[in-house]
């Protein structure tokens, strides 16, 4: 980890389009260490493309993300090298099916960080055993519930000792009972201090574990702030009513 | 599932394993095998008889059935189909490789590998393009027939690399729909981690896709197997040059026929091999609960 006492992340006036339609029109935003920022917003408003441009598996038309002090994306930087710090999970979970659950979390670590497969499989089972998932390490990926398979994705993000997580909609594709063990595993990394950036449609759980809520729409950042303020007194008349129809489907 | 289905699938039932449980149980199950075995029998005995009465009959017999000429030649083309074995072997070997190679050369992507797709594009383009004879024929005349020092001018050389570029070609086509079939998130993860794309394409594409393709490799390896026949065009005494020589000698049929039982019995395995594989992939994609 780096003692840097600066910002984890600052994402300036990104813009992206994917052909002739823009997706980001100049977001700027910062999070400092260990902040937890929550984005939220309707589907298409960009949230997913953010993180990805984050994670650098999106190439970005203008603007620069600095990350623990570092233009990651300045030309000519190696990306294999920034993504080691940054950890993403995926809506799909995206395990690897062919591997085991142990496999599945210890291949970065020992192909990137070319650690003893040894080290890595201790390491690999520290984490499954603190997630609840210590009994799973031999199973493969369509043994699992979404709920585990998703435990398993941040585990694998983790192994790798990320200094900012990024997660794109991580229980979206759960059924409802399995949200609530995945979300819980989220609680207890922003208990542990970790620095995490994530496009969620649970307000709930927004509103619970979140410094910081940002409303993106048409590709920027409309309105930002605290979960109380953004829940019970939204400015933006634009928030009020994504908000408003969130509320009327329940989910809030 | 049924009771009647064995662990190769009903072979003349096109649906496989997927058709409807058949009903009835244990004893409904039996009777229907029994009435299976029964009209199969009537069917193919009355066929046979008619065959076997009919006026041309002996004649047929006489030139494709011949029982001591059948027994004379069989260690003559038992031995020459050892030379089909080992070349299908060396080739098919070689084809896995070559192939894997073409396949991922024509996945990189970046400017900077134009050449290597452009390359490994006209080269599957040219291959599957021409017939098989022609490029054996090329080499195995061609190549030797410069007389350039230290060229080999061993025919059975020349029938492996012909057999390998023909096949390496579909067989690179192959490995490349594989390639291409699993999902962009397998390398968005993958890279996600840290990965780079060479160690991406080493750990988590290409295992996904090589398991699946493992049936139609085997389907273009079939075809191998039995063009290896075509290189007795340039001199190689195998299985087929080999009955030749011996239905000249005899003028009779029946040493063809006996290479036919050669490669009858050595593909119809791997045919019910492959089948048997594509019923058990369709059947875990079913199953599979991703």
């Amino acid at each position: 980890m780096s003692g840097a006492s600066g910002p984890a992340l600052r994402i300036e006036g990104l813009h992206k389009s994917f052909g002739r339609t823009p997706v980001l029109r100049g977001i700027d935003l910062t999070l400092a260490q260990h902040e937890v920022v929550c984005l939220i917003g309707a589907s298409g408003s960009g949230k997913s493309t953010l993180l990805r441009c984050v994670n650098l598996l999106e190439p970005i038309d203008a603007g620069r993300i600095v990350v623990a002090g570092e233009e990651i994306t300045a030309p000519g930087v190696n990306v294999n090298r920034i993504r080691r710090s940054i950890g993403i999970v995926f809506q799909a979970f995206n395990l690897f099916p062919h591997m085991s659950v142990l496999d599945n979390v210890t291949l970065a670590p020992r192909k990137v960080l070319g650690l003893a497969p040894r080290e890595a499989a201790a390491r690999a089972v520290a984490l499954l055993e603190r997630f609840g998932l210590a009994d799973k390490q031999g199973e493969f990926p369509d043994r699992l519930s979404g709920g585990q398979q998703q435990r398993v994705a941040i585990v694998r993000a983790l192994a790798m000792d990320p200094e900012l997580l990024l997660l794109d909609e991580v229980t979206s594709a759960l059924d409802p009972e399995l949200v609530a063990e995945v979300l819980a595993v989220i609680r207890e990394l922003a208990r542990g201090g970790m620095t995490m950036l994530i496009a969620t449609h649970e307000m709930g759980f927004a509103r619970d574990i979140a410094n910081r809520v940002c409303f993106l729409d048409g590709g920027q950042i409309l309105e930002e702030g605290p979960p109380e303020q953004m829940f019970r007194s939204p400015r933006a008349e634009r928030t009020q009513r994504f908000l408003q129809r969130v509320m009327e489907a329940g989910r809030l | 599932m049924s009771g009647l289905a064995n662990p190769l699938g009903d072979p003349l039932d096109p649906r496989g394993f997927v058709g409807p449980a058949r009903s009835g149980g244990r004893t409904g199950a039996l009777r229907s095998t029994a009435i299976a075995f029964g009209s199969t029998i009537l069917l193919f005995g009355f066929l046979g008889w008619v065959a076997v009465n009919s006026s041309g009959w002996p004649l047929v017999q006489h030139s494709f059935l011949n029982g001591q000429l059948l027994v004379d030649s069989l260690p003559d083309i038992a031995a020459a189909f050892w030379v089909n074995i080992q070349l299908f072997m060396i080739a098919e070997v070689l084809t896995l490789v070559l192939a894997l190679v073409i396949a991922v050369l024509r996945s990189i992507p970046g400017p900077v590998f134009f050449p290597f797709r452009l390359m490994a594009t006209a080269y599957a383009d040219i291959f599957r393009a021409l017939p098989g004879v022609l490029i054996i024929y090329i080499l195995g005349f061609g190549i030797p027939g410069l007389n350039i020092d230290g060229v080999p001018t061993d025919p059975f050389f020349y029938a492996v690399i012909a057999l390998t570029l023909i096949y390496s070609a579909y067989v690179s086509e192959v490995y490349r729909a594989g390639i291409e079939s699993v999902h962009p998130s397998q390398v968005a993860a993958a890279r996600s981690l840290g990965l780079s794309q060479w160690q991406a394409l080493r750990y988590v594409v290409l295992p996904q896709a090589i398991r699946r393709v493992i049936p139609p490799l085997l389907n273009d390896f079939i075809g191998l197997q039995k063009d290896t026949v075509l290189v007795s065009y340039i001199g190689v005494v195998e299985i087929f040059r080999q009955s030749q020589i011996t239905e000249a000698a005899h003028f009779n049929f029946t040493p063809y026929l006996a290479t036919a039982a050669v490669f009858l019995v050595m593909t119809i395995p791997l045919a019910r091999l492959t089948d048997w594989l594509i019923v058990r992939d369709r059947r875990r994609a079913a199953a599979g609960a991703r």
